[in-house]
C-alpha cells in the first residue's frame, strides 16, 4: 500500500498568524463557538497540517460551554476525537466532559528522579545497572513481577490513596507524595464506578511500564537554563545523572475510557448535543453521567500515580543492587511527577472574571506559576515543574509554569514530542538493531523487550522535542530550565 | 484488492491503523482478530492449542467489531491468552442487537516463544469503516498502542 492511502482527507482548516509563534483559527463553521488557538512555529505547523490535527482543533471549539479559544500546543498530533497536545477548558455547569480530552492512557505521565552522581561515577556501571533495572521493573507485552501481586481488596484502596498506599506498603519515601501532582492522588475517586473488566486488568498490570513510547531512563544534566531555578528543584550542575520514568495507568485506565466512551455516547443521545464528530462523545458537567466519569477517572489516574512510585522504588533499589549502598547515599529524590492526561476541576480567569470549569489536559502538562497553591511548599518560589520527555535517545526537558500560562494556555503547556513518521512507515525505514547499535554507538545502553518497538520508535520518527520546548519557551508558557540526555534506556 | 491477503496494516502517524479482509463479514472479523495478535507478537509463532468460546453483543455491527476486539485484548490483558485461530459461528442481528460467537484457540504467552512486538492499549472508533462489497467485505479500525 502506497503511503498516504487510506487515509480521510484532510480539508484546509484557515489560520490567521498572530506573532512567529500563535495562530488563531478563526471562527469560520457556524457551529464553532470560539477560535481556536495553535502555538507552533512554521515547522511544527506544518507538520500539524498533514494529518487531521487543526480539524480536531476546530471540532473541540464546538463544544458546549467551551472558554475562550480550543487549544493546540507545540507537539499537536492527530488523536481520538481531540487532537494530542491540546487542552480546552469548558464551563463547570454549562460545558462538557469528554473521556476523548483525556484519552485512552488516563494519567500517562512522567517522574524525574535526580541524584548526587556524575557521569564518570555511573559510567563503569552503568551496564549492569541497567541490566538490573531492566530485571526488576516489568517492560514490555505481558511483562509483570511474580513478586508482586494487588487482591481486589488492595486495589480498592490503591485508588483511594494513590502514591500514599504504595509508599505506606513499604515502596516509598514519606516525602514523595508531596511532589505528584494532586500530592499523588485525586480525592474524588470511587471503584464503583469501575467495570468489573477495568478492575480485572488492573490487577495483572499494576507496576509495570508496558510498552509502545512509554520509557524508562538513566540521564543526564546536558545544559541548565537557569541556576538558580534549577538547584530549587535539586538539579546542581551538567553532567549530574537524574532518572525519567514514562508510563501511566495501563489496561486499567484503557478499559475506563473505553467504558466511558459508550457511557458518552448514550449520554450525548440523551441531551440532545450536537457535535461534529462522535468521537468528542461527552456529557454535560452536571450530569450523573459526567460525575461516574470524572469519579473513575480518578481511580485511573490514581493508579497510574501509583504505577510510578512503584516503579520508581523498584529504580531505587536497582542502584542499591548495582551498586552495593543504600538509595538515600545517592539521592534519588523525586523532583517531580506530573500527568499528562487528566481532566481537572479548576478555577480560571476569564474575560476578567473567575470561572469553575473542566480543564481537559490531553498531551499536555499543567504550567502553574509560582505561588500558586496548588504547587509543593518547597517549589512556591519557582513556580510548578513541568516535565517534556523526548523520544529514545533524544533529549527531555525541565521546564517551569509561569503566569503567562495562566492568562494563554488555562496554565498548561506541551507534553512531548509528537510523532511524524507512521509506526509502519518507521519498522520500513529503520531496524530494531540498526536503532540500538546507533544509540550504542552514542555511548547509550539500550534494554528494550522488543526489538519492534526499538524501530517503530527510532528518534527520526518524532518532531524535535527540543523545538517544542523552545516555542514552549518563547511563547511563555513554561520556561526552559534544564536539558537532559539519554545514558541508558529501557524500553518495553 | 489482493483475494489471498487476510490484513494489512495501513499508513497512520500515531497507532495502528489496520485493514482487514474477508468473503464475508464473519471471515473479515476472524481476520481482524488475527491482525491485533500480529500487532502484539508474531502470530505464526501462536500454537492453536487451548479452545475458548466468546460471546459479544452490541447495538450495531461497528460496535460489534470493537466489543469483539476488545474482548480478545482482555484475555491477553487478564489471561495472559495469545490467540491465532478464529472461526465464528454465529453472527446474526437478533431484534435491536447484534450479536456474535466465535470459538477462539490459542496458548499461554511465553515470552520466550512469542517474540514480544507491542502492546495493545485499547481498540477505537476512531476511523472505523465496514465496507460490503458483493462477494467481500473490508473492515478498517486503528489500535491505539
Amino acid at each position: 500500500m502506497e503511503e498516504g492511502e487510506g487515509r480521510h482527507p484532510t480539508e484546509k482548516v484557515p489560520l490567521e498568524k498572530i506573532d512567529e509563534y500563535t495562530w488563531r483559527i478563526p471562527k469560520y463553521k457556524p457551529g464553532m463557538r470560539v477560535p481556536g488557538i495553535v502555538f507552533a512555529n512554521k515547522e511544527l505547523l506544518e507538520k500539524m497540517q498533514n494529518d487531521r490535527t487543526l480539524q480536531q482543533c476546530t471540532n473541540v471549539a464546538h463544544l458546549p460551554g467551551i472558554y475562550k479559544h480550543a487549544i493546540t500546543l507545540p507537539d499537536g498530533h492527530e488523536g481520538y476525537g481531540f487532537p494530542i497536545g491540546g487542552v480546552a477548558a469548558t464551563d463547570y455547569n454549562e460545558g462538557v466532559i469528554s473521556p476523548g480530552g483525556v484519552g485512552y492512557d488516563i494519567n500517562c505521565g512522567v517522574r524525574l528522579l535526580t541524584t548526587n552522581l556524575s557521569e564518570q561515577d555511573i559510567r563503569p556501571k552503568l551496564a549492569e545497572l541497567t541490566g538490573v533495572i531492566f530485571d526488576n521493573v516489568p517492560s514490555g507485552l505481558g511483562s509483570r513481577r511474580k513478586d508482586f501481586k494487588v487482591t481486589i481488596h488492595d486495589l480498592d484502596s490503591l485508588v483511594m490513596e494513590g502514591v500514599q498506599w504504595v509508599i505506606d506498603k513499604g515502596l516509598g519515601w514519606s516525602e514523595d507524595a508531596e511532589h505528584c501532582e494532586e500530592q499523588g492522588c485525586m480525592k474524588n475517586a470511587d471503584l464503583d464506578k469501575v467495570s468489573t473488566t477495568a478492575k480485572n486488568r488492573g490487577l495483572t498490570q499494576i507496576g509495570t511500564l508496558g510498552s509502545g513510547n512509554h520509557f524508562l531512563e538513566i540521564q543526564k544534566v546536558d545544559k541548565i537554563y537557569d541556576s538558580e531555578i534549577a538547584k530549587i528543584f535539586g538539579i546542581e550542575h551538567e553532567d549530574q545523572v537524574t532518572t525519567m520514568i514514562h508510563c501511566g495507568s495501563r489496561g486499567f485506565g484503557h478499559q475506563i475510557c473505553s467504558d466511558y466512551l459508550r457511557v458518552m455516547e448514550r449520554a450525548v443521545h440523551k441531551y440532545n448535543i450536537s457535535l461534529p464528530d462522535r468521537e468528542l462523545a461527552c456529557a454535560p458537567g452536571n450530569s450523573k453521567e459526567a460525575e461516574e466519569y470524572y469519579q473513575a477517572m480518578a481511580c485511573a489516574v490514581n493508579y497510574a500515580f501509583a504505577n510510578r512510585q512503584t516503579i520508581m522504588h523498584w529504580v531505587r533499589q536497582s542502584f542499591q543492587q548495582a551498586f552495593k549502598t543504600d538509595p538515600e547515599k545517592f539521592g534519588l529524590k523525586l523532583v517531580y511527577d506530573v500527568a499528562h492526561n487528566i481532566a481537572k476541576i479548576e478555577n480560571h480567569k476569564v474575560n476578567g472574571e473567575q470561572r469553575k470549569v473542566w480543564i481537559h489536559r490531553k498531551g499536555a502538562t499543567r504550567a502553574f506559576p509560582p505561588n500558586h497553591p496548588e504547587i509543593p511548599s518547597d517549589y512556591s518560589v519557582a513556580g510548578q515543574p513541568v516535565l517534556i520527555p523526548g523520544s529514545m535517545g533524544t533529549s527531555s526537558w525541565l521546564l517551569v509554569g509561569t503566569e503567562k500560562s495562566m492568562q494563554l494556555s488555562f496554565g498548561s503547556t506541551a507534553h512531548g514530542a509528537g510523532r511524524m513518521l507512521s509506526r509502519s512507515a518507521a519498522k520500513r525505514r529503520f531496524w530494531g538493531g540498526d536503532v540500538k547499535k546507533a544509540l550504542e554507538q552514542r555511548g547509550i545502553v539500550v534494554k528494550s523487550a522488543s526489538s519492534v518497538v526499538l524501530a517503530e520508535e527510532a528518534d527520526p520518527a518524532y518532531k524535535s522535542v527540543d523545538m517544542v520546548a523552545d516555542v514552549s519557551d518563547k511563547v511563555g508558557i513554561a520556561t526552559k530550565i534544564a536539558r537532559f540526555v539519554p545514558l541508558a534506556v529501557v524500553k518495553g | 484488492m489482493a483475494e489471498q491477503k487476510r490484513f494489512e496494516f495501513l499508513e497512520h502517524t500515531a497507532d495502528v491503523y489496520i485493514a482487514a479482509y474477508g468473503r464475508d463479514l464473519a471471515e473479515a472479523f476472524e481476520n481482524a482478530a488475527l491482525a491485533m495478535f500480529d500487532v502484539m507478537t508474531e502470530v505464526a509463532t501462536i500454537a492453536p492449542v487451548v479452545k475458548d468460546i466468546v460471546e459479544v453483543a452490541a447495538e450495531d455491527e461497528y460496535a460489534l467489531l470493537y466489543s469483539w476486539l476488545e474482548a480478545l485484548l482482555v484475555k491477553f490483558d487478564i489471561e495472559d491468552m495469545l490467540y491465532s485461530k478464529f472461526k465464528i459461528l454465529d453472527l446474526q442481528k437478533t431484534g435491536e442487537e447484534f450479536m456474535l460467537k466465535a470459538e477462539i484457540w490459542g496458548e499461554k504467552f511465553n515470552p520466550q516463544k512469542h517474540t514480544p512486538k507491542v502492546g495493545v492499549k485499547a481498540v477505537t472508533y476512531h476511523m472505523m469503516e465496514i465496507v460490503k462489497e458483493t462477494d467481500n467485505v473490508t473492515l478498517k479500525f486503528i489500535l491505539d498502542i
